[in-house]
């Protein structure tokens, strides 16, 4: 799937639901369903601290795709972590610097991405295209 | 006094709802509402008789600036300081004590010198002191805590020294609630000669304060936390201490005579007034005052004191429900978690149910520390909220724990 029909799947299964609690429930889950990171990597180099929230985000890179796992100490910020890593992650540099993540307005979860929410998610998708961006220069000029 | 129906509706945003649900608005240790007296005081300055204050010989300028000193009169009166040259406006509490920290600093204060907080301050009373102490050379001690969130009066008695310039204390915990004994805190350091600054953020709204009475040499607080406009706060100092303290800022106003030489300043409170002062903001305040001494201040107290018993009453009944801060002696503020729920988690949920709370470390995160926990959830109540909205709040709490379990 590319991440344009990625997104365009999340926006329909949140559009099943009108009611919030409907909606974060769903969230929840997907936040059950999150591939573990390893521990290992729960460690304050992997740490994106925000005041309300924290999020671990670890990229690994096999010289065409990065793979990211990644965790939150809170469930509904988890959920959302869960679906960045769903439309980001398997994905090539190239790709993840270019996209437009239209996908957390239409679902109503903006507030979640807002600055001054400080979670750590608007951290989180900023740190995603730096990694994106260092294994693209990786890539063109070596190391 | 007026009944709850009629105080609600003195507050037209009580009235609102969100996402569909009635607002229940349980933030107001952040800031508080506004009563329809304070939006008019402020909204009849710029539709009526706005000019800039103390510089015109016009009308608008005139009456601006009388209503200005009226003001400052009110708050006088309102903390029954001693004399108007006392009560020095300034954006907030928090520009109230980078101010004192500032000038006491350049004044008072020489390396290895001491100034002792306590471990409930906001980052507002820690902050400025540390970049003085930096400045200078001196040293922050702090006072500990116990584990019901009261400040340890022995600990206190101990680091009071020959080395103290000032000991700053909050009077109230924004983040637990707990009311510090502030009276034993002065007395104490009147003793050794050392003079007190009292953050009344969480105080002055909850009670009457009588800055003669309590003898501390500075209160501060901030506006927008009793029912008045955002961006005024005051600072009381004692007449002693603000003759002899310089400016912490410079500008129009605070000057007496300006060469490029010297300039000579003018007298208190202007001195500390700098610049064009948010005098609607101020005479704003004065309205939010006069509505509070209306409603009655014992009034106030009694009805918190209440709803606070209510509200723990009702929270610590419920299963995995821990409460953080639990003296004898509180506003009416509680700070909580939900066993194995991340606050931010509850305060989402709530969200969605119109509650209005505040979660995280609240900008005090020394308190958060000295528990192991990195933030509550807090719910800070006011006269204007009721027991039916604890309701609300008691059966969110339960269909956050039914999500989350
Ligand atoms: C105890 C205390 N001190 C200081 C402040 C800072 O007040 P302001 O942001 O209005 O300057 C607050 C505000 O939350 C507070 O609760």
């Amino acid at each position: 799937m590319t991440i344009k029909e990625v997104q365009d799947n999340i926006i329909e299964e949140f559009s099943l639901f009108d009611d919030w609690m409907d909606k974060y429930n769903l969230l929840i889950d997907l936040g059950k369903e999150l591939p573990v990171i390893d521990p290992k990597y729960k460690i304050k180099d992997f740490l994106i601290e925000g005041c309300q929230s924290k999020v671990w985000l670890h990229p690994e890179y096999d010289g065409k795709l990065i793979t990211f796992t990644a965790d939150s100490d809170a469930i509904i910020t988890r959920g959302i972590v869960a679906l960045l890593i769903k439309v980001l992650s398997n994905r090539s540099p190239g790709e993840i610097i270019s996209t437009d993540l239209y996908f957390i307005d239409k679902i109503g979860l903006r507030q979640n991405l807002s600055p001054t929410r400080s979670n750590g998610l608007l951290s989180m998708v900023r740190q995603m295209k730096l990694y994106a961006m260092a294994y693209n220069a990786k890539n063109k000029y070596g190391n | 006094m007026k009944d709850i129906a009629e105080i609600r509706a003195d507050f037209p945003i009580l009235n609102r709802k969100v996402y569909d649900k009635p607002l229940v608005y349980f933030d107001n240790g952040a800031t508080t509402q506004k009563p329809q007296c304070v939006l008019d005081a402020v909204d009849e300055v710029y539709k009526s008789y706005n000019g800039n204050i103390h510089r015109g010989v016009h009308y608008l300028s005139d009456m601006s600036s009388e209503a200005y000193e009226k003001a400052r009169e009110k708050v006088r009166s309102f903390i029954n300081a001693e004399k108007r040259e006392e009560i020095v406006f300034t954006s907030g509490t928090t520009g109230s004590i980078n101010g004192i920290a500032f000038s006491f600093g350049e004044r008072y204060i020489k390396p290895g010198d001491e100034i002792i907080l306590s471990r409930l301050e906001h980052h507002a009373n820690i902050v400025p002191w540390q970049m003085m102490c930096e400045r200078k050379g001196a040293v922050l001690r702090v006072i500990p805590i116990n584990n019901k969130g009261e400040i340890i009066l022995e600990e206190y008695y101990k680091l009071l020294s020959t080395k103290t310039r000032l000991v700053s204390v909050t009077q109230a915990s924004n983040a637990l609630g707990t009311v510090l004994p502030v009276s034993e805190i002065i007395d104490a350091a009147h003793s050794a000669n050392v003079p007190v600054l009292i953050d009344g953020a969480q105080g002055i709204q909850h009670g009457i304060v009588d800055v003669k009475e309590m003898d501390s040499d500075f209160y501060v607080f901030s506006g927008h936390k009793i029912y008045g406009p955002n961006g005024i706060g005051i600072l009381y100092g004692k007449e002693k201490w603000l003759s002899e303290l310089p400016p912490f800022q410079g500008g129009g106003d605070m000057v007496d005579k300006v060469t490029f030489e010297k300039t000579t300043y003018n007298d208190l409170p202007f001195k500390f007034e700098a610049g064009t002062m948010n005098y609607p903001a101020a005479i704003g305040l004065a309205s939010a005052l006069d509505y509070v001494l209306n409603i009655g201040r014992e009034n106030i107290g009694s009805r918190e004191k209440e709803l606070l018993s209510y509200a723990t009453n009702r929270l610590s009944a419920i299963n995995g429900v821990k409460i953080y801060g639990t003296s004898d002696r509180k506003i009416s503020t509680i700070s909580f978690q939900i066993k194995n729920i991340h606050q931010y988690d509850t305060g989402m949920i709530l969200d969605k149910m119109g509650i209005a709370v505040r979660t995280g470390t609240h900008c005090a995160q020394p308190v958060m520390d000295s528990y192991g926990i990195d933030g509550t959830v807090r719910a800070s109540l006011c006269f204007y909220n009721t027991k039916e909205e604890i309701d609300t709040l008691a059966d969110g709490i339960e269909k956050v724990k039914s999500m989350f379990a």
